[in-house]
């Protein structure tokens, strides 16, 4: 493996707090350069100059992060571009400031509030498609909510909710209720199809502002239209 | 109005703009924010079908003529709503002001409504501002961007406390339509500046005022459709739902107005064109044909012709005191109730 590829694969684990979903499929990364000495060169791009700055500064940061703990690499830049607050946010990342040194006097913290609350919500989302495969599948609730972790199928989604349990200090291990809900505590079979209603249209939420993205990006530089994901 | 099978629908546009976003209007050294906010519009209409969509150039700047036709002509539009945008920071006359609406709204009368705006940092000035506008233009309505930009501060939210004399200031003077649009930022700026839970509070503390949410939302559909079924002056305006989704997305859009007819109903949801991002003649004939695309949506309310007539005009009649011809009127009788009971049933439970 290249060090070029291995760039692209540490940011293929930068996530897009907002979406839940990485930056490289979203086609957030116009470009990835490697010099022959081992600097990496990064430039991101988003939907529009206006998306929202908390976000568009953690994955700033989190590409910058995610390509610096490669031993082989050295010098990394990252760069935001096209963005109306850019300036602000490439010299905070550049220098490794947080966000509030980024946006003096604009902020009351850090964005670890922020983050964790998308993360909770991408749980709820991605558990509901799991469970909708499961019900479609034919399980019944209440087989579905005896199920643990370690019954989940090892598919991307399962993953990746055991990933955002991790990151939310949510018990993930195999002999864990496989649903819960966002505070953590397990879904009963009574309350499932209420749960994932409203799991749904967190999930349909998610979807949506994901297509919009995605098509105001492809408008915005001109890209070919990718097979459009299903709603 | 339109005709369609036999059928006739009242239409009304909750949503239009009549912008000066041409070069000569951008302040000067800001010029890259007032660009780049116009630019970002435009590619909004990239959603709608390719036969609508404009050069930048009329998109920056469009005459009174192009609207009249797009809107009254070819649109169906029997009354619209004028939502002004100041953003005076970006462009020197603002970007779409009450003064400039009502200067087009004076020739159509009877087919124009003008709503007014504040912003609560411009404290007593602001007040008396909207004192003044009330009078001269007889307000029923204001319209909220919380991500404006003003000397230094890049945005608001409606439970600050310089907020509340506003709302007083509203109730008081019977302007009881406040459509409230979120922006990507606020103050501080590491809070999610899309959160609607300040709309949520100040609907509660506000009964007698009506509160529409431009856009659902978006991109907080979840969050809105969670308040709007608590509280009951709390409606969806569908702005850039429909012009956004119906024909780039057409899958999302059964969805999004699934969710909405069985969280919020049919009497609370709002036809918004979003002109002239969007042109309403191919949104008011595209949701009169509109129906869910299969039976994987068989969940959600049906999308009926009754559904359809309020949602594209009847309902924002009712909140705008709007005379509808006899005609256009649905026959006398208890529409489907909105969902609002089936949505309780699975509250707090997610």
């Amino acid at each position: 493996m290249t060090i070029h590829s291995r760039v692209l694969e540490a940011l293929g684990t930068v996530y897009d707090p907002e979406l839940d979903e990485p930056i490289t499929s979203l086609r957030f990364v116009t470009s990835c350069d490697v010099s022959a000495e081992g600097d990496v060169d990064v430039r991101l791009r988003l939907p529009t100059p206006q998306c929202a700055p908390n976000f568009a500064y953690l994955m700033a940061a989190d590409a910058r992060d995610a390509v610096r703990r490669l031993p082989e690499v050295r010098d990394v830049t990252v760069l935001l571009e096209d963005h109306y607050t850019g300036d602000e946010i490439n010299a905070a990342v550049g220098r490794g400031a947080g966000f509030a040194q980024a946006f003096p006097g604009e902020t009351e913290g850090e964005l670890d509030a922020l983050r964790e609350l998308f993360r909770r919500k991408a749980l709820v989302a991605r558990q509901s498609r799991v469970c909708e495969a499961l019900l479609a599948a034919g399980a019944t609730p209440e087989e579905i909510t005896a199920r643990r972790v370690s019954d989940l199928p090892d598919e991307p989604e399962s993953r990746r909710c055991i990933e955002l349990r991790e990151q939310l200090g949510i018990p993930g291990d195999g002999d864990a209720p496989a649903f819960v809900r966002p505070d953590g505590e397990p879904v009963a079979a009574a309350d499932l199809r209420h749960w994932l209603r409203r799991a749904s249209l967190m999930r349909t939420s998610l979807e949506v502002n994901g297509g919009i993205c995605r098509s105001l990006l492809r408008i915005r530089y001109d890209l070919p239209d990718p097979k459009e994901v299903a709603a | 109005m339109y005709e369609h099978n036999g059928e006739k629908y009242f239409v009304m546009d909750t949503h239009t703009h009549f912008w000066d976003a041409s070069p000569e209007n951008w302040v000067k050294g800001q010029e890259q924010y007032a660009e780049g906010w116009i630019n970002c519009f435009h590619a909004y209409q990239g959603l709608g079908p390719a036969e609508t969509h404009w050069p930048i150039e009329k998109f920056q700047k469009y005459s009174e003529e192009d609207f009249v036709k797009d809107m009254f002509e070819e649109g169906h539009v029997d009354v619209a709503v004028f939502q002004p945008t100041y953003l005076r920071e970006w462009y020197v006359n603002g970007f779409n002001t009450t003064e400039s609406d009502a200067r087009m709204a004076e020739k159509y009368p009877d087919r124009l409504i003008v709503n007014g705006r504040f912003d609560p940092r411009e404290g007593e000035a602001g007040l008396r501002q909207l004192d003044e506008d009330a009078e001269r233009y007889g307000l029923k309505g204001v319209k909220l961007y919380t991500a404006e930009w003003r000397n230094g501060s890049r945005g608001w939210t409606l439970k600050d406390a310089e907020a509340i004399p506003f709302f007083d200031k509203c109730q008081e003077l019977g302007i009881v339509n406040i459509h409230v649009h979120k922006g990507p930022t606020i103050w501080p700026l590491d809070k999610d500046a899309f959160d609607v839970s300040d709309v949520d509070r100040t609907a509660t503390n506000y009964p007698e005022l009506n509160f529409i949410v431009e856009h659902v939302g978006l991109p907080r559909i979840e969050d809105f459709c969670f308040m709007a079924t608590q509280e009951p002056n709390v409606y969806a305006g569908l702005a850039v739902v429909i012009g956004g989704l119906m024909h780039a997305r057409p899958r999302f859009f059964a969805k999004v107005m699934g969710e909405l007819l069985f969280w919020v109903g049919e009497d609370k949801m709002l036809f918004g064109a979003d002109y002239a991002i969007w042109e309403p003649k191919w949104q008011v004939e595209g949701l009169v044909d509109w129906d869910y695309p299969d039976d994987t949506f068989s969940d959600y309310p049906a999308a009926t012709t009754v559904a359809k007539k309020k949602i594209l005009g009847l309902n924002a009649a009712k909140l705008y005191g709007v005379e509808v011809p006899q005609e256009l009127r649905l026959p006398d009788e208890a529409g489907t109730p909105a969902a609002r009971d089936d949505a309780q049933l699975v509250e707090g439970t997610a």
